[in-house]
């Protein structure tokens, strides 16, 4: 891997270093207890009845039986949990144990706390529930039309329509009109799931009035919240904290049926209480990548300088909001972050269906128009002549620009990972022949959401920085999936403070001991947590230099740090120094994005994020024309960090991403049949295993971006995204045929043949677009320069 | 996590005591050795024995040892990993050794046993989910319920013949030993089978399979070919045993066996019959492949698209011919 920086400042000490995770060394000996490794005294355990239909009335609900049995000690259903909550304001529809109806199988109607599992598990079976089946509705198609029994749910509409949005920057009609050359397109992405290797886990306890949960959880924050409203108790009173995480991905951040069952049943009990799911159960929770179908028409000038794009996609959002709303939005928002569009309309809508609710994956709502949008661009290539890297080097976006929905662009490395993937893969001068192919793809993520989930001025991170007795504590609600983040805190942090990343004890993602961030998604953490770090870390320097300069009788500025010292003094000697000094020592940060970041449109607040990184990759394989069977043979993938803040933390993320695009673009699937999950299980739920995975060669780009931590953006995401859209056009490169659908597998790609060997379109893939009767279109007017920052 | 359920377990001190006692409990017990199959099966409540019998520390059940006619016999539970380490076996019988080796992942070949793979269950997605996921679908004939769920006009379950080995074992003209309360009998591995996915094996249900007989591979070259999703841990999708016997470059003799389409192992080798005193060639392997193909069933209750899995049981048996004989 080579590191490239446009920055010539070398003078940092250890960011920027390959270092192991600061976390690394408990997990590798198996001593960090994660959240099902969590055990109180006198635990019950906690086992959630789910609904075996998939959209159904329920009539009655008779426990009696499951009370009745020896070890059991409490059953709970909808009456006992009737708030309503959600992640989204917009959306909040769930209830932690459905009591009128189910809307899919898996949907929890009762909890029971036993003395064990086993109990529990039989207990739930002895719960009576009478239901009254209504039609299912099982996909997108059918989702748009109106309801033949009720719609799932008894808001939003029309019938089963979950949320729409319609939008247009610039003039669309006047751009097409002048457009030399014009293409529509249809794409299917199915939806896949996050499959962490940790399955779910939550226990609480309920002592003198304060309620504990400690939980599997990506954003301790909003569950925070969710707990407060549903138990309608003061948020002081509630203490949330994320244990050490086995894998999120997007699928820990909503608030959860279980976190509420095990504080109820603590609450009734007096005991604590604990749930774990099965495997089973964690496809059911959910939250995962939505199925999006989607249609692009897109008019460029002669030389493909594109003039014009019209994008409309509908989601299949399953069967409740979840973050369904922005979802849907994302994946008309980001296609302007890495090409220039003069004029773009988006057209989208989110359907209910009966089945297990989607929500954020890596990505979030993006992969599926990345994928759309970058084949749709190979095809434009392919049409008039052009080679598809020069053909989006003409409209690519420029560092320092707005985009036409208003999007504030910064650093911006997407000429040099595109230079560093096609140099190093030879892709310009790759040899043709039948079965061997190459594709190229770039993307953008955000580094971090521009505004919060529901509506607060609040700091979107906030963090503490503690020296006593010599040591240094942090403390930040930022919470470490795997992903790395207290890593990164305390890299910051040593920096600052002469010292070396494990000299910083981190504490994190507990409400009841951390200031807020609001959680580890949009790939927020390095960004957001990372600045409020950093000032905090810039403060603590500024105290221990100054005691020591008074003590030196020098200038701070002649006061060195580093290699764990603070001018002449050990740094334990300096943090004793000033605690005599000063007092007890104590410094604080905190980061809020700016304002200005995006518009002032309704739905503008899907988007906008203080910075975007830049991905690029190209995909060797081999594809076998009888069998449509897929060999990859290597991977250059290029990402724009900004700043790398440690490089093997940076470089798994990277790789990380590359692994989770591969398996969704060649294998997954979160299928449906019969009104079912058609394959619960980490057998039939084909993802890659290292087998499968090919050689990978990173690049890391630095642009130093302004406002970064150190320079620094995220890496969490966004180098998953180019990765699916290249795997599909590698194989239209190796066969000549297209797969407009991911995943993108042996029998799709043996379907295209047969249709080419048929003398028909070498393609497979959605033949049409549902005729779909969007909202009025909201013409967006112009960015006004005069508010902007450039 | 899923729990196993409440059971008996029993560790008899000889394979004669197991047989005393399966003949016991009958269908209230099953035995166990490697208990890769049983065990996650018992999680999800596709098998509710009463009683399991434990066969795994039998010193008779194990070894691999050479018989006075140039063959091997196996003991049922010699792990799948031994057999992949044995240079003896891996010599005379490529194609079964391979076979083993391509069986799910390491760790379970290291506990998974020869004898646990050929009585392997049929398997079926319609089939091999939990209690709660089966309930929801409702059941299906194999357990819980009366119809088949991927074919309901069909009287029989069609379930999938998922064991790598049995085509391999087959393909070599092998037989196993059963022990009963009634003493022993050999049978040939291929009638250990019949077509019905619910009832797939021939033996009775308290009857012990000891050890597999290899006889000796005299001049037969033998191949496996395992399509699949993945690399590793998967079940074949479809699963090709070919044994071949050439006189330079002409074919003598030619067995093929193909599993994964149907619910049981089908000896296809009278379609070899066309390759038997000629050179093979592209055109020649095609129309036997072809042939031998056609007896294949595959149905929606798998990985990837039945056609898919039909026409690739046609270029499996092509390629295995070509390994077996090894030509390009």
């Amino acid at each position: 891997m080579t590191t490239v920086s446009l920055d010539s400042s070398t003078d940092l000490r250890v960011i920027g270093k390959s270092l192991p995770k600061v976390d690394s060394v408990g997990k590798l000996i198996g001593l960090t207890a994660y959240a099902d490794d969590i055990e109180l005294p006198n635990t019950l355990y906690c086992k959630l009845l789910r609904s075996h239909h998939p959209h159904a009335r329920i009539l009655s609900i008779d426990s009696n039986a499951a009370l009745a049995m020896e070890g059991v000690v409490a059953v709970i259903t909808g009456e006992d949990l009737p708030i309503k909550y959600g992640i989204m304001p917009t959306s909040q529809d769930e209830h932690a144990l459905e009591n009128e109806k189910v809307r899919f199988v898996g949907d929890p109607v009762a909890a029971v706390a036993a003395v064990d599992e086993e109990t529990a598990l039989a207990a739930c079976r002895a719960i009576l529930v009478e239901y009254e089946p209504l039609e299912a509705i099982e996909s997108i198609e059918h989702g748009l039309l109106p309801p033949t029994d009720e719609p799932i749910h008894d808001y939003a509409g029309p019938g089963n329509i979950h949320r729409m949005g319609a939008l247009e920057f610039g003039e669309v009609d006047e751009g097409f009109a002048n457009s030399s050359f014009i293409r529509e397109d249809v794409f299917f992405y199915e939806g896949n799931t996050h499959l962490p290797m940790e399955q779910h886990s939550a226990t609480a306890t309920f002592v003198g009035d304060q309620l504990t949960l400690w939980s599997s959880t990506q954003n301790p924050h909003y569950v925070h919240r969710a707990l407060a409203r549903v138990f309608d108790m003061p948020m002081g009173h509630i203490r949330v904290v994320a244990a050490p995480h086995g894998g999120g991905f997007g699928g820990k951040s909503d608030p959860f049926s279980h976190e509420m069952a095990v504080c109820k049943l603590a609450m009734i009990t007096g005991r604590p209480v604990k749930c774990t799911l099965t495997r089973e159960e964690v496809f059911y929770v959910h939250r995962g990548r939505h199925p999006v179908l989607m249609w692009v028409r897109t008019g460029v000038a002669k030389d493909g300088k594109i003039l014009a794009m019209h994008f409309k996609t509908a989601l299949d959002g399953g069967a409740y909001g979840s973050y369904g709303p922005a979802s849907m939005l994302y994946t008309g928002a980001l296609q302007t972050t890495t090409y220039n569009i003069p004029a773009y309309r988006f057209e989208g809508v989110r359907v209910f269906t009966n089945k297990a609710p989607c929500g954020p994956k890596r990505g979030h709502g993006t992969p599926q128009p990345r994928f759309a949008l970058e084949l749709h661009l190979d095809k434009i290539a392919e049409a008039i002549g052009v080679n598809p890297v020069e053909l989006r080097r003409r409209n690519y976006v420029k560092p320092y620009t707005r985009t036409i929905n208003h999007l504030r662009i910064t650093s911006c490395g997407i000429e040099e990972v595109t230079d560093r993937v096609v140099e190093a893969s030879g892709f310009l001068d790759r040899k043709k022949r039948l079965g061997h192919g190459m594709g190229f793809a770039v993307s953008a993520y955000m580094c971090g959401a521009g505004l919060p989930i529901y509506w607060n001025r609040l700091p979107h991170s906030e963090c503490i920085i503690q020296v006593n007795r010599g040591g240094v504590t942090l403390y930040c609600g930022a919470t470490d999936i795997g992903q790395g983040s207290d890593t990164v805190l305390a890299t910051v942090a040593a920096e600052q403070l002469g010292l070396w990343p494990t000299d910083v004890r981190i504490v994190s993602g507990d409400t009841g001991l951390t200031p807020v961030d609001l959680g580890s998604y949009s790939s927020r953490v390095t960004f957001m947590a990372g600045n409020a770090a950093l000032q905090a870390a810039k403060e603590m320097r500024e105290i221990l230099v100054k005691a020591v300069a008074e003590k030196m009788e020098c200038s701070p500025s002649e006061v060195m740090v580093g290699d764990g010292k603070i001018g002449e003094l050990s740094f334990e000697e300096a943090a004793v120094l000033a605690e005599e000094r000063f007092g007890m020592l104590s410094t604080r940060g905190s980061y809020a994005p700016p304002a200005n970041i995006g518009g002032k449109f309704k739905a503008a607040g899907v988007g906008p994020s203080p910075a975007y990184s830049y991905s690029a990759a190209v995909i060797d394989l081999d594809a076998d024309p009888y069998s449509g069977e897929i060999r990859l043979n290597k991977v250059w993938i290029a990402h724009d960090i900004g700043r790398s803040i440690n490089t093997l933390a940076v470089k798994g993320q990277v790789e990380g991403g590359v692994y989770m695009g591969l398996s969704e673009a060649m294998m997954e699937g979160q299928l449906y049949r019969h009104g079912l999950h058609k394959q619960p299980s980490m057998l039939d739920y084909k993802a890659f295993t290292f087998k499968e995975m090919p050689e990978v060669e990173t690049f890391l780009v630095e642009t130093i971006d302004l406002e970064g931590p150190y320079g620094a953006k995220e890496a969490g995401q966004g180098p998953l995204l180019p990765v699916i859209p290249a795997v599909v056009s590698a194989v239209h490169d190796a066969l000549g045929v297209w797969v407009d659908e991911v995943p993108i597998t042996a029998d799709k790609i043996m379907r295209a043949m047969d249709a080419k060997a048929k003398g028909r379109e070498g393609r497979y893939g959605p033949k049409s677009f549902p005729n779909i009767s969007y909202p009025t279109i909201v013409k967006v007017p112009p960015f006004d320069a005069s508010s902007s920052a450039f | 996590m899923l729990r196993l359920p409440r059971f008996s377990y029993l560790r008899p001190g000889s394979v004669a005591e197991a047989a005393q006692v399966l003949s016991e409990y009958g269908s209230r017990a099953r035995v166990v050795a490697g208990g890769t199959d049983i065990l996650p099966k018992m999680k999800r409540g596709q098998m509710e024995p009463e009683v399991v019998i434990g066969l795994g520390h039998l010193n008779e059940l194990r070894g691999i040892r050479a018989t006075e006619d140039g063959g091997f016999e196996i003991g049922a539970c010699v792990t799948l990993s031994e057999v992949v380490a044995s240079p003896e076996l891996r010599a005379a019988y490529p194609g079964y050794v391979h076979a083993a080796a391509l069986v799910s992942t390491p760790a379970l070949r290291n506990s998974g046993t020869i004898g646990g793979n050929l009585c392997v269950d049929t398997r079926c997605n319609y089939y091999d989910e939990s209690y709660e996921w089966r309930k929801a679908l409702g059941f299906c004939m194999k357990k819980d319920g009366n119809i088949c769920r991927v074919a309901p006009a069909s009287a029989t379950c069609r379930a999938i013949a998922s064991s790598d080995t049995a085509p391999a074992a087959i393909s070599m003209g092998a037989t196993v030993v059963l022990v009963g309360p009634n003493g022993q009998r050999e049978v040939p591995v291929e009638s250990l089978y019949q077509d019905d996915g619910q009832f797939y094996m021939t033996k009775a249900p308290d009857e012990i399979l000891t050890s597999l007989r290899m006889p000796s591979p005299g001049r037969w070259k033998s191949s496996y070919v395992k399509v699949r999703n993945r690399g590793s841990i998967d079940f074949p999708l479809v699963g090709v045993a070919a044994a071949i016997q050439m006189s330079g470059s002409v074919v003598e003799a030619c067995r093929i066996v193909i599993t994964a389409v149907g619910p049981q192992p089908l000896d296809v080798s009278q379609a070899a019959g066309a390759l038997v005193g000629r050179e093979i060639d592209d055109a020649l392997l095609e129309e036997v492949a072809t042939e031998a193909a056609k007896p294949a069933r595959p149905l929606d209750n798998a990985d990837l698209s039945y056609v898919w899995r039909k026409r690739m049981t046609r270029r499996a048996i092509e390629q295995a011919i070509r390994e077996a004989a090894e030509v390009a």
